[in-house]
């Protein structure tokens, strides 16, 4: 953000501009990087995730468009998904219909504005940061829950329903185990609780103790059922409910719910990555390090993605639990785990 | 589970053209919630007039509509309608024809079993198995392919022997693909069949006990899931089934009560291997013969009706053949192992989730091909 201020501020007659346009043009160029990132790297997801699917069946996955293990194949794709004919079912609700997707989308890219992607390579440090996170990414429930109520489709009132039932739920553990770690760190703000883990892999947080140990995994089990991924997709079930939430969407509408799918995973594994896995310190400590040293943000991009191949990976092998299943798992496992989990590191903390 | 009406019930339209109702089943739920009441099953989208198309047509002429009822096991169905007729005429086939048959009968209720493992994977939610099994399915359609030139609908077994006769080396290349195949069935166990999860979504689910099953005439391996040793192939064997060493597997209640999904789902798992175990088997007693030694000149019965049964991947598949005489059939009558179990599916359906129901459909496994004919 400053490093964009800095930019601007070498644009010739930028200091003649009226004062507001001063202020903002800063956070509209940081979000418009932050989008241009976002759309490579869903592509790069959803590329990786049909290469890893294919790989795990036997199959090869794209191979043709663009040469290269068809890297192609998603421009390809993203090219057809924009161009298709945007559909309206006459008995939809239009007007939630149609902002529905960018609600969910806003959700997911919102969270950027706190991810520390390095040391001064994030948006803005808020004071508050992980409860901006765990806050902006539930906006996406009214999202579904918009789109579920608006296609006027009883499948995707089901997937609705079910979203929003599964969200609310495991946001629950899932800001419990974050408490862990902010109960150590004793601040809300990313950068210093990624500074609190730094000198290498045995300062991370998941390594600390073995209460944030446990907490990493509850945090990750909860934010795969926030982002809908198996074994907890049940509101966008297949063979279910036909698409879930997103039955009656097509073309561009679809791809922003596509796109805010892979942006969440990334969101969920970033955040994973700040709290425990040491955000974008390096796994050595940084006496050992040699000057080229790639920066933080490889590490951090790196770590994310680590964690996204994990859920890919359990995609691909596990089958879907039921909706009853989910909420025991939820309510009866999760909940009292992470609570015990809060006593633990307050005991910790205090002798 | 016990249900109770505590809202307003929602009548839910599942099919025909919903991703797994395995075909163009139509499935009227009555919802409260997640939960479902009833489920009426409507069939009757794919009725293709079999029957009175058969009617209609010279008896050799029956054998390609055969093939399209059920379309995963046309192998099956074919060599029962040929059974039939032979039974009808009194043909006694020769040796090389009854091992070849029972070769591709065999193999092909390992494909076909392999499309419901997949199948159901897939409906639970889990897509790797159903391309493993799909990968391995391939292969037994080669052979198929190699041996009569088609890979699906093969009208390949014709009334008093066959098509071709095997090409040559054909039988060690399938003895090949079993050695291959045999510990590929473990995998897909350790991957799927015992996986934590899925035993928690089929375990003490749609539970069919076997009065009920056998009230409803319920037949092959979801009667077996239900604990009942009834196996045609056993119990009234045709093609000299005797004299093969196999067991009759049924559901051995691992992880709930019998009759159960999980039950109905690895007892197809079971029976793969037996009839790997069958097709060893008839390789090695295949003796050398003409396969088209015995075939009739003209196929024209005399005056008489017959019943036939055989066990088809899907349970027993029976025709009932009227013949006045002529060169057509007077009347064909299927007796369909898929409609059968459609009728109990309301029994099993009462009361569950609409997860089980996808599940209840997978684990019947049903073609609707066969079911509306």
């Amino acid at each position: 953000m400053e490093s964009i201020r800095t930019l601007l501020e070498l644009m010739p007659g930028y200091r003649d501009l009226p004062e507001f346009l001063q202020e903002t043009l800063p956070s509209f160029c940081a979000s418009l990087v932050i989008f241009a990132f976002i759309g490579i790297l869903v592509m790069f997801l959803v590329w990786m995730e049909r290469k890893v699917s294919a790989h795990m069946q036997d199959r090869l996955g794209p191979m043709y468009t663009g040469g290269w293990h068809g890297w192609a194949q998603l421009i390809a794709d993203s090219v057809k998904l924009l161009t298709k004919e945007d559909i309206v079912p006459t008995a939809a609700d239009r007007l939630l219909f149609k902002t529905a997707p960018f609600i969910v989308f806003v959700g997911a890219f919102a969270a950027f504005v706190v991810l520390p992607f390095g040391a001064s390579s994030i948006v803005s440090d808020l004071n508050i940061g992980i409860l901006y996170a765990v806050a902006i990414t539930s906006l996406s429930v009214v999202g579904i829950i918009m789109a579920g109520w608006a296609s006027n489709n009883k499948w995707a009132l089901y997937g609705g329903m079910r979203g929003a039932a599964q969200i609310i739920s495991y946001e629950i553990p899932a800001a419990m185990s974050i408490m862990v770690v902010v109960m150590q760190v004793s601040s809300l703000s990313m950068q210093d609780i990624v500074n609190a883990q730094k000198g290498g892999i045995l300062h991370w947080h998941v390594f600390r103790n073995p209460f944030s140990f446990v907490a990493f995994f509850v945090y990750f089990i909860c934010s795969l059922a926030e982002v809908n991924r198996t074994p907890f997709d049940i509101p966008e079930a297949e063979s279910e409910l036909v698409a879930g939430y997103h039955t009656e969407y097509s073309g561009m509408r679809f791809a922003f719910f596509y796109m805010s799918e892979y942006t969440n995973m990334f969101v969920v594994s970033a955040i994973a990555t700040t709290l425990f896995l040491g955000g974008w310190t390096s796994v050595f400590p940084e006496s050992l390090l040699p000057k080229w040293a790639p920066p933080g943000p490889v590490h951090f991009v790196l770590k994310a993605i680590i964690l996204i191949f994990v859920q890919m990976w359990l995609r691909w092998s596990l089958p879907r639990l039921r909706v009853d299943q989910l909420m025991y798992m939820c309510w009866k496992v999760m909940i009292p785990l992470s609570f015990a989990l809060i006593l633990g590191v307050g005991f910790l903390i205090i002798y | 589970m016990e249900f109770k009406y505590d809202g307003e019930v929602m009548t839910l339209n599942m099919g025909p053209q919903h991703p797994s109702t395995h075909g163009v089943l139509r499935l009227e739920l009555k919802t409260d919630g997640e939960m479902v009441a009833d489920a009426i099953p409507h069939i009757g989208y794919l009725h293709r007039c079999f029957e009175k198309h058969a009617e209609n047509v010279e008896y050799p002429g029956v054998i390609p509509f055969t093939d399209r009822m059920d379309y995963l096991a046309s192998m099956n169905n074919e060599l029962g309608y040929c059974l039939a007729v032979e039974k009808l005429m009194s043909i006694q086939v020769n040796n090389r024809v009854r091992c070849i048959r029972i070769i591709m009968a065999e193999l092909n209720r390992i494909a076909s079993h392999l499309v419901a493992a997949g199948t159901y994977g897939n409906d639970i939610g889990s897509v790797t198995p159903f391309l493993h099994c799909f990968r391995d399915r391939e292969k037994i359609l080669d052979f198929f392919e190699e041996t009569c030139g088609a890979r699906l609908l093969y009208n390949y077994n014709w009334i008093g022997g066959l098509m071709y006769d095997l090409p040559v080396g054909l039988e060690d290349r399938i003895i090949d693909f079993l050695n291959y195949f045999e510990p590929l069935v473990d995998d897909l166990n350790h991957l799927f069949s015992y996986n934590h999860i899925f035993v928690k979504r089929t375990a003490n689910v749609g539970i069919l006990p076997a009065d009920v099953a056998i009230d409803y005439g319920v037949t092959g391996p979801n009667l077996r899931g239900s604990g009942v040793k009834f196996d045609v192939r056993r119990d009234e064997p045709y093609l000299g089934y005797e004299e093969f060493d196999f067991d009759v597997c049924v559901g051995r209640g691992q992880f709930g009560p019998v009759g159960s999904c999980f039950e109905r789902y690895i007892v197809r798992i079971y029976e793969v291997k037996e009839s790997c175990k069958i097709v060893r088997q008839a390789i090695a007693k295949l003796t050398p013969g003409d396969v088209k030694e015995s075939i009739p000149k003209r196929v024209k019965p005399p005056v008489g009706e017959v019943y036939m049964r055989t066990e088809c991947p899907r349970g027993e598949l029976g025709y009932y053949i009227v013949s006045d005489g002529g060169i057509k059939p007077y009347r064909v009558k299927v007796k369909s192992p898929c409609f059968t179990v459609m009728g109990a599916f309301r029994e099993m359906s009462r009361g569950t989730m609409i997860a089980d129901i996808i599940s209840i459909i997978g684990s019947v496994d049903i073609v609707l091909g066969e079911v509306d004919r």
